[in-house]
């Protein structure tokens, strides 16, 4: 039987060869709830159980408003370390939920479930990373187990070299400009082609990452040497089989896109799919009140690289707010070893600790009424980041980087080296 | 009365992330559509719709946005289509979402709902409009959610799902 790579996965988790439609329970690798929504899957959990089904594949991250910045989330914050400590699993306070576990956690091959709705990143691995909610997690945390119905995979091919100035993001914009806001509701986004080929894992994490915005339940590259080699660096050599889809595998639709006459994207707010080149949107002057670099989209060092590169030795617009939040402790380490942290503090940036930083309003760089931000993260809805008049623009890190530099939404190419 | 709303309403419109800092599903209910439609927390009663278009619930995965809904004491919510994991946390809370052509509804509209027979009746306009309920949604809207369920069938229940 042809099989999807998705599909593969999902066979190997169920003791059975299942294809798309089928009703199944499958066994999860690891399941992941964060200072949010684990809170919400203490009640439901202890309905049903005492003890979770093993600590060692529970992982529990604070990131999306660690160190905590009011009584009510270190109330929630308290309830949550409170469970951990009652089942044996240790709070980690690294960084985003998934940059850690994309680090330390995720394997090739893997079944994963994420309370969280970003979760399809880590198919950046080769992995199958799914997003749930609360009740979801409270049910897996007890039995190991989660139900799904096995989903259809739309395969995306990405093909040319990419132009000077563009980067995954602007690809993955330019994706979501077409499939929309839910085009692949319960799908499973394959990324595959000679373009997606030549990213290394933290660029195709990028792409993964905004599969959410366009509904996937997942988003996957099959696994190669890049996977390999991110393996390697991250300091943990895993052996994997191949796993791709068969050459005669079904997918519900393909779509091809030719990247080398691409150029930087931007989405207006508040839709994913309102995407247009960011020399269009430069043309209309917009003001920028905040640059925010990070989140689980793109705060890896390869995107601080490219932000040193444009901001070295050079000073933020004056007025305007700069605020670069590091994805993890170990990127965090990196960019201080490479000297960037003290870089971007010349600029004028404010470097936060790892974490979601201000891409959920809670905290670190709320937004006020009618203010302006270019983010590098993946929702740009309204009341994302704060007031709900406030204005998101999504780009990648050379965009965001370029405007910090003039103060209005700028294409980032004649900045770029 | 139904709360009509348009396409792509995403969970930060639902319960913005500022005010889901708590676990109290009342205080939730209080916060629902705080910003995008502030007089729906004073003014909802119970029975009322919540009329949608496509892709309600899209956005973040925080189950906030389904436990305000519900506490909100709805009738169901009516979508022409639902996100992914907005329909998974209302298929395990119970709270009821069918699937609909919503153009039709009007905010003042008498609904009727008969999850029995799967019909809904427009009486204002002396109209059906079929309706889509997928087994497990009505099956676990009807057990009081799948925690309630589990505890009533034992852990091991959860392979009988298939089966709604």
């Amino acid at each position: 039987m042809a099989q999807t790579l998705a599909e593969k996965i999902f066979s190997n988790h169920c003791g059975r060869a299942v294809r798309a439609g089928d009703f199944i329970l499958a066994d999860l690798d690891l399941v992941m709830a964060h200072d949010t929504t684990c809170a919400w899957a203490l009640e439901p959990f202890y309905q049903i159980a005492e003890r979770v089904f093993d600590p060692q594949k529970v992982f529990i991250p604070f990131d999306h408003a660690f160190p905590s910045p009011s009584v009510a989330m270190s109330k929630l914050q308290s309830q949550i370390r409170k469970f951990a400590d009652e089942q044996g699993i240790p709070v980690v306070y690294d960084g985003v939920c998934h940059q850690v576990m994309s680090e330390r956690l995720i394997n090739p091959g893997n079944l994963i479930l994420g309370a969280d709705s970003h979760s399809p990143t880590g198919g950046g691995l080769g992995a199958l990373t799914i997003g749930v909610g609360s009740t979801d997690a409270a049910i897996a945390m007890a039995t190991g187990k989660s139900w799904f119905r096995v989903p259809q995979t739309i395969r995306v091919t990405v093909s040319g070299d990419l132009p000077s100035g563009c980067y995954s993001k602007d690809v993955v914009l330019a994706v979501a400009k077409e499939m929309g806001p839910d085009g692949a509701n319960y799908r499973v986004i394959e990324y595959a082609g000679p373009t997606v080929e030549g990213f290394n894992v933290p660029a195709r994490l990028t792409l993964t990452n905004m599969s959410a915005e366009m509904g996937a339940k997942a988003a996957v590259v099959a696994p190669d040497d890049q996977t390999r080699a991110y393996l390697e660096e991250n300091d943990r050599p895993v052996d994997f089989e191949p796993l791709r889809s068969d050459a005669d595998a079904s997918f519900e639709r393909e779509l091809h896109f030719d990247v080398s006459e691409l150029k930087p994207m931007i989405a207006r707010p508040p839709d994913i799919d309102n995407d247009v080149p960011v020399e269009q949107v430069e043309s209309e002057r917009v003001a920028v009140d905040q640059v925010f670099i990070g989140s689980c989209t793109n705060c890896r060092i390869e995107d601080l690289e490219v932000v040193h590169r444009m901001w070295k030795g050079k000073r933020v617009k004056e007025g305007l707010r700069a605020i670069v939040t590091p994805a993890s402790r170990r990127v965090y380490l990196q960019a201080l070893q490479r000297g960037y942290v003290e870089e971007f503090v010349n600029f004028g940036a404010v470097v936060s600790s790892p974490g979601c930083g201000p891409c959920l309003g809670r905290s670190g760089g709320v937004l006020y009424d009618n203010e302006v931000c270019v983010s590098t993260s993946n929702r740009n809805f309204e009341g994302r980041m704060g007031s709900p008049t406030a204005k998101i623009f999504l780009a990648s890190p050379a965009t965001a980087a370029a405007s910090a530099l003039t103060g209005i939404i700028t294409d980032p190419r004649r900045y770029v080296a | 009365m139904n709360w009509k709303f348009g396409d792509n309403i995403n969970t930060d419109l639902i319960t913005p992330g500022r005010y889901n800092i708590t676990t109290d599903p009342r205080e939730l209910a209080k916060a629902c559509f705080i910003e995008y439609r502030p007089e729906f927390r004073q003014q909802v009663q119970p029975g009322d719709f919540v009329v949608a278009g496509h892709n309600f619930g899209c956005g973040s995965s925080r189950e906030t946005a389904a436990v305000a809904l519900k506490h909100s004491h709805l009738r169901a919510v009516i979508a022409k289509s639902f996100a992914r994991i907005f329909f998974r946390n209302a298929i395990n809370l119970g709270l009821l979402c069918v699937i609909a052509d919503t153009d039709s509804i009007e905010e003042s509209d008498r609904l009727e709902l008969d999850i029995r027979t799967q019909a809904l009746r427009n009486a204002t306009r002396d109209r059906t409009i079929p309706i889509e309920i997928p087994g497990m949604m009505l099956r676990l809207h009807q057990e009081g959610g799948i925690i309630n369920f589990l505890k009533r069938n034992g852990l091991s229940a959860l392979a009988d799902l298939e089966k709604f």
